[in-house]
């Protein structure tokens, strides 16, 4: 019994860590202050994190931890260290746009599902490959990388210097507008 | 269900989770984190679909969408403090004169 249920374990992982992941993300919409919510989606990522691994990704698993939740998540959170407690966008939590957003969140999730259950016959193609046996590699990986999507690369160090470039920008702009 | 049907239904929850929070929500910055979280979505099923074909085009896609989001939120970060210092409210309601 017990070899069954090691044998079944990454499975029974990664279904508590995507209800994990789920219950983290609608915790975002119902807590009130950004701290809590900036926790929550931390815990969201790090789930995701886990999936990753479990899906035998590790190097996303891996950036998805360094990049999401140490550079993005940190930023956020010393921002709302940054605010105001008494702000009224904290004390009051929903915008007037309640209804619609709801009205709206029921039409996508019923389009996607649908067109979802409709790609069904698609899905069962091939199954996911769970637990470390994955059918691409870090080497395969980085020689895709870096032979097929070189260019892709190195935009993206374009793009890197234009988002510093910017908030620079964005700094100095505001600095004039405070004298 | 199967894991790939669950995966991609999670990717879809966490979607549009992440598209009501951005309409719903008051706060400028929870906006942001929920964008943060439809970003995630659109992640992991590109991690789905990459394992299920087997190809690395996927991943690569995933790898790119960091660096995008990383840029994303080091130009969206000073816009919102400014904006923050300029109202004194990150309100999204205090806003509304900008539009065109």
């Amino acid at each position: 019994m017990i070899e069954s249920f090691l044998a079944n374990l990454d499975t029974l992982l990664l279904y508590v860590f995507a209800a994990s992941a789920l219950i983290g993300a609608l915790l975002m919409i119902v807590l009130r202050e950004p701290m809590r919510v900036a926790t929550a989606l931390i815990s969201t990522m790090v789930f995701l994190g886990g999936i990753y691994g479990l899906l035998g990704v590790h190097y996303i698993a891996a950036f998805q931890v360094l990049i999401y939740v140490g550079a993005v998540m940190v930023f956020m959170v010393y921002v709302i260290m940054l605010l105001d407690p008494r702000d009224p966008a904290v004390t009051r939590k929903f915008s007037r746009l309640l209804v619609p957003g709801v009205v709206v969140f029921a039409v996508l999730l019923a389009v996607l599902v649908a067109s979802m259950w409709r790609a069904a016959a698609f899905l069962d193609g091939g199954s996911v490959a769970a637990g470390g046996s994955s059918s691409f590699g870090l080497q395969q990986f980085a020689t895709a990388f870096l032979s097929e999507y070189w260019l892709q690369f190195e935009l993206t160090s374009v793009l890197l210097v234009a988002a510093v470039v910017a908030a620079l920008a964005v700094i100095r702009v505001s600095r004039r507008e405070r004298g | 269900m199967d894991k790939t049907q669950m995966l991609l239904s999670l990717a879809v929850a966490l979607f549009a989770i992440g598209l009501l929070g951005v309409i719903v929500r008051r706060s400028l910055l929870v906006m942001l984190m929920c964008m943060e979280l439809m970003l995630n979505g659109v992640n992991l099923s590109l991690v789905t679909f990459a394992q299920q074909t087997g190809s690395a085009v996927g991943a690569v896609l995933v790898f790119l969408i960091f660096v995008v989001a990383t840029a994303e939120i080091a130009i969206a970060i000073p816009i919102v403090l400014m904006m923050t210092r300029h109202k004194r409210t990150l309100d999204a309601d205090a806003y509304s004169d900008l539009k065109g």
